[in-house]
């Protein structure tokens, strides 16, 4: 059996072109940007080595700062709107619309397929003023009060980006909670709802605890994805008002591609990585203290 | 839970007899009414999650006179195409959706038929360090797409690849194929190794096995991760931003990008009609498909 499976002709011709595509075009480049943040320059100017002033150079930099701010915000509260509207949704789901919950789940998800530049679109001009004006300033004047223009602020652009965000993607994040938790044991619920649990003590005491493994893979998961958030504040609004909503990921295709700066830009992309990993890290530590407790 | 219920039903009944036909009934009427607030709130959140997409939808077959003489909810006055008619003809979407689909088809094609080959190769083929090329694949999904940006142009530049489309299928599938490996070897690894013993007891060599059995019982899944590829590839900004110069070769979200810039806050109408097009189509394909495309992106993401 052994001989048949082993044979190492079918091994190379059905693994050689992954391995071969995945090694040219992704870790030879993630090497190469490796040893790019430690030049200045780009492909025409040619490189010159500089060590670690990149890094220095990173660190007092204020624009840079900046949206490494943008992006921590953005994905702390997108994350926390997510997992838990996502996690209301699948209690609802799993615990009051049981059986009939199909078509609401269904409806719900159907966002998160659209592209997000399209999101985005829709978005301002819901929240759009002037001749155009969207429904959610027609609300406004309705209430009595004068229109916003969400785009001239940053923090009107921030909570537009975070309202389309949680809109497009809680229905996603509740299907995922709910096949979580659809896996805790009918008799579990069942004999704590004989001890006396019910309602609010059922999901703090007997449900969270058993779906915190899902749970926390979710927090992870939607960390890493709204860390590299990138589409929809370039396509709500460019980044603005100036440069005020711009995450890293944004400032990182600036640097590299409109001014050319290669290596300043490879620098970024290697802090946006390090981002992403120490928050995963994070995390992951502090549940496990949580559960060791 | 039922059964209590029904006792104490059976016993209240007993007692009194000539309530029995109005007791259940007002029971089932108070249990309706109890459920009120929970209707409410579920029409609540259809309002909230599908309202913008009508609105978007109505909006695209309003005039330009009626954006600025009518209220934002009112409805179209009449059902009139002049706004499509401009964003295929004038917006060039209909190019868009051409170069999208000449990017998104091939590299879904390919990210499917080389992680298949790949997965089988690592999880039912037996060598030794297959463990460990599992998991320096896996560790792929783990970076960033900035990361190999500069490197990926200067690359396809010197290549003289930069006026085709090429760069972009090339760079989706290197990225989509770590994930697609490993959830392909994962499927294998659900799949009763007997079968494909038996067919090695029966003479057939690992890689007719592999095109005879293997990929006729991973249909399923190749058409569920076929789906999450297909999403993310068709939706994808930031690769088509950096790797298109040429507005010839833009696509559908770079199409949608520079229509916003070219009529931005004067002429909704096309836009409107661009985006709705783009939500209708993912609708159709959504209704057909839920099911697999709900439990895909799921899968996908937790085993990421």
């Amino acid at each position: 059996m052994n001989r048949v499976y082993g044979d190492r002709k079918t091994i190379l011709i059905l693994l050689l072109p992954t391995l071969a595509i995945y090694v040219f075009l992704k870790v030879v480049p993630v090497a190469w940007s490796l040893g790019l943040s430690f030049f200045e320059g780009n492909t025409l100017r040619g490189f010159e080595f500089v060590g670690f002033d990149n890094f220095t150079t990173f660190l007092s930099d204020d624009a840079a700062l900046q949206s490494v701010r943008v992006s921590i915000m953005f994905a702390v509260l997108a994350t926390i709107g997510q997992v838990t509207l996502g996690y209301l949704l699948a209690l609802l789901y799993v615990f009051v619309l049981r059986k009939g919950s199909a078509f609401v789940r269904t409806a719900v998800f159907f966002p998160m397929v659209l592209p997000t530049v399209a999101v985005a679109l829709l978005f301002r001009s819901f929240v759009a003023v002037g001749d155009t004006q969207g429904p959610v300033n027609e609300i406004i004047n309705a209430a009595g009060g004068e229109s916003v223009e969400f785009m001239a602020s940053t923090w009107g652009t921030m909570g537009t980006a975070l309202a389309m965000t949680l809109w497009s993607s809680m229905g996603f994040y509740a299907v995922l909670l709910y096949t979580g938790l659809l896996d805790i044991p009918d008799e579990v619920i069942e004999s704590a709802r004989l001890d006396g649990a019910g309602g609010l003590r059922m999901v703090r005491h007997v449900i969270i605890p058993l779906s915190l493994p899902i749970l926390l893979s979710s927090i992870i998961f939607s960390l890493n994805a709204t860390l590299k958030v990138f589409d929809s504040l370039l396509a709500l609004n460019n980044g603005g008002p100036g440069t005020s909503t711009a995450p890293l990921t944004l400032y990182m295709y600036r640097t590299a591609f409109e001014y050319a700066e290669y290596g300043y830009g490879s620098t970024i992309a290697l802090v946006l990585t390090l981002l992403c990993l120490v928050f995963t890290l994070t995390v992951f530590r502090s549940s496990r203290r949580r559960v060791e407790d | 839970m039922t059964t209590t219920q029904s006792l104490v039903e059976s016993g209240s009944a007993a007692r009194v007899p000539s309530r029995r036909a109005t007791q259940p009934f007002r029971r089932r009427a108070r249990r309706r009414l109890r459920r009120l607030p929970v209707w409410c709130a579920v029409g609540l959140l259809l309002v909230v999650v599908l309202y913008p997409l009508l609105w978007m939808i109505l909006g695209s077959f309003k005039t330009p006179t009626e954006f600025f003489e009518n209220p934002a909810w009112a409805l179209p006055e009449s059902l009139d195409f002049e706004n499509y008619v401009t964003a295929l003809t004038r917006g060039d979407v209909a190019l868009n959706y051409r170069n999208s689909m000449l990017v998104t088809l091939p590299s879904v094609f390919l990210i499917i038929i080389l992680g298949v080959a790949a997965g089988y190769a690592l999880e039912i083929m037996i060598w030794k360090g297959r463990h460990n090329t599992l998991l320096f694949v896996l560790a792929g999904i783990m970076v960033p797409g900035q990361m190999i940006l500069v490197p990926l142009f200067t690359m396809y530049f010197r290549a003289g690849l930069t006026d085709t489309l090429w760069p972009l299928v090339l760079t989706y599938t290197a990225m989509g194929l770590p994930l697609t490996t490993f959830l392909m070897a994962a499927y294998f690894r659900s799949m009763p190794r007997e079968i494909f013993e038996a067919a090695a007891v029966d003479g057939s060599g690992p890689l007719r096995s592999f095109f005879l059995i293997g990929v006729p019982l991973m249909r399923n899944a190749m058409l569920t991760i076929g789906l999450i590829q297909f999403f993310s590839v068709f939706n994808d900004l930031l690769i088509a931003l950096t790797f298109t110069t040429d507005p010839e070769l833009a696509t559908i979200q770079l199409g949608l990008l520079s229509l916003s810039d070219e009529y931005g806050s004067t002429q909704y109408g096309p836009l409107f009609a661009a985006i709705s097009v783009n939500i209708v189509v993912l609708l159709v394909v959504f209704a057909f498909l839920n099911k697999k495309i709900m439990a895909g992106l799921a899968a996908g993401s937790l085993k990421g």
